[in-house]
């Protein structure tokens, strides 16, 4: 992995983000207090911005001052979960030699084992886990079969959608939604959209010839 | 929409130094990272710092003040602050004596919060305020939510921690006061999160949000209107029903304070009439309320409702109630 990917994937989350303003408002809108897109735009923003700071590090600290860059940017659940996810994602990476996909995989479930961590949350909860943790599984499960990295991007594209739209079903018990109970089912949850959309963003960059 | 705003994105910059300048005598504001401290440091005490998301105005900044907050760090509107903000905020007010955080039990504070404690230097503590009683089942909740009754925890840990006491001891009272509160909302309108244009949920006209957060989050309950009666009659069941859950009966804590919350667009009169309707039935069920207060203490933006909150008092908290404070939204004894 290249620092320069990171920094074109971020480019590319950013203008997922802008185009889904209205998705992601009315999500959020529905179950939760209407923040989300707000948060998301702005912790993209600030990592746009420090683009040419993040050029001249390794993938490594590149995606660690992602993540402190999101813990003093984003706030509410959002900022704190996806800091831990870059932070502890970089950390695996640098802990482990070569370049291979499974490499990427690995550091990708540690990212993934922060959040569940930090949230104190798990699968099924209808939280952005609902897609981490079936994405994160399934790179996991292809990059051990040595599949091709387009086999792999079109997978996780399709594993996130799955996981997003089974949150639509699922009763919230952790975060804003968790207050209202049953009521929540029926609306697919923001931030598991989110999660769902920065994922197809990055492998559908990838997928470009 | 119709607000007053000059461009969105400034408004919490714009707010805030309004704040600042109007309570310059108080407060010391610092915007990079965000935050407010008290105007003169206090020494050798346990610091008490607070914040939250702002669009609850005067929680936290407007508690900042002798006999209360040593520092707030406010979030964006209705998100919580961040990690560098508490981390700066601490390094400004501790004074020997170990920093106390008082946070609101929402997903987004607790974590952020725990984020600072973690990266802090200093010996530290934090209380989660829990006071709404309108999440009904905890099985499905990482807990309930804070709400109006965190003033009367910052007011009642701030007096303490005035007296010189240590950090466990500062800890100690604020879960205890926690403990000794219930709350319940009630939305008449939506509010509207200023950069979003638009009101963050759809109510009827002859449409109530029972049980609703201080972010609009939809509360347990969609309900007809009704007359005030009916409806405060509800909230002060819940209340009671919750107080006999937490097995704080009502034999034991006779004395209580009443306190009736504003959400931003409820006039003082309407207040003052669910104050009237509340003080009676808790009388009724043996309550005496020997304290008041009525006001816009904790509110959501815009929304129209209120929320009506019951502390059970002791002597212990009644003292710490009634002690002097002097910040920008609560004076008094001084």
């Amino acid at each position: 992995m290249k620092t320069a990917i990171i920094i074109n994937a971020s480019h590319e989350i950013q203008r997922t983000i802008l185009a889904n303003e209205d998705t992601l408002e009315s999500l959020d809108r529905a179950i939760g207090d209407g923040d989300h897109y707000i948060n998301m735009k702005r912790g993209a923003q600030a990592i746009v911005e420090i683009e040419t700071e993040l050029a001249v590090l390794s993938p490594e600290a590149a995606l660690n001052k992602i993540g402190l860059k999101l813990l003093s940017t984003i706030g509410g659940a959002s900022g704190p979960l996806l800091a831990s996810f870059f932070i502890s994602m970089g950390k695996a990476l640098q802990s482990y030699e070569g370049e291979s996909h499974l490499k990427i995989a690995t550091a990708f479930a540690a990212g993934v084992q922060a959040i569940i961590q930090r949230g104190k949350a798990n699968l099924g909860e209808k939280t952005m886990l609902d897609v981490l943790i079936p994405v994160s599984n399934q790179f996991l499960l292809l990059a051990q079969q040595n599949k091709d990295t387009s086999v792999i991007c079109e997978h996780l594209i399709a594993t996130a959608e799955q996981g997003m739209l089974a949150t639509k079903d699922l009763i919230a018990t952790k975060g804003r939604a968790a207050g209202l109970g049953e009521r929540a089912i029926g609306h697919i949850d923001p931030g598991a959209k989110s999660c769902q959309l920065m994922i197809a963003s990055v492998c559908n960059l990838i997928l470009k010839p | 929409m119709k607000k007053f705003v000059n461009k969105i994105d400034d408004i919490l910059v714009e707010s805030l130094s309004g704040f600042g300048a109007a309570h310059a005598d108080l407060v010391s504001l610092h915007l990079d990272p965000t935050f407010a401290v008290r105007k003169n440091k206090a020494t050798n005490k346990v610091a008490i710092i607070s914040g939250g998301g702002s669009g609850h105005e005067p929680l936290h900044a407007g508690y900042i003040g002798y006999g209360m907050l040593d520092a707030a760090c406010p979030g964006h509107v209705f998100t919580s602050p961040t990690p560098d903000q508490m981390l700066a905020a601490a390094e400004l007010v501790h004074a020997n004596q170990g920093i106390l955080f008082i946070v609101k039990n929402y997903a987004g504070d607790v974590m952020n919060f725990e984020m600072a404690a973690e990266m802090l230097a200093f010996e530290n503590a934090t209380v989660y305020t829990s006071d709404d009683c309108a999440v009904v089942n905890s099985t499905y909740t990482t807990g309930r939510r804070g709400v109006a009754g965190t003033v009367i925890v910052e007011k009642c840990v701030g007096s303490l921690a005035e007296t010189g006491a240590n950090l466990q001891a500062c800890k100690a009272l604020g879960d205890k006061v926690n403990q000794h509160i219930s709350s319940i909302g009630i939305a008449l309108t939506s509010c509207t999160v200023p950069a979003a244009g638009r009101p963050t949920f759809d109510i009827g006209e002859t449409e109530i949000e029972m049980g609703v957060g201080i972010h609009g989050e939809p509360g347990r309950r969609r309900e007809a209107m009704r007359e005030a009666d009916a409806i405060i009659t509800d909230c002060v069941d819940a209340i009671l029903a919750d107080f006999k859950a937490k097995n704080l009966t009502i034999e034991q804590n006779n004395e209580a304070l009443l306190l009736i919350n504003g959400f931003g667009a409820t006039p003082l009169m309407e207040l003052y009439l669910i104050y009237n309707v509340a003080a009676k039935l808790f009388k009724h069920h043996g309550i005496n309320i020997s304290r008041s207060l009525v006001g816009n203490y904790t509110t959501a933006l815009d929304m129209a409702g209120a929320s009506v909150t019951l502390c059970l008092l002791d002597d212990e908290i009644k003292q710490h109630w009634d002690s002097p404070v002097h910040t920008a939204a609560l004076r008094w004894g001084c």
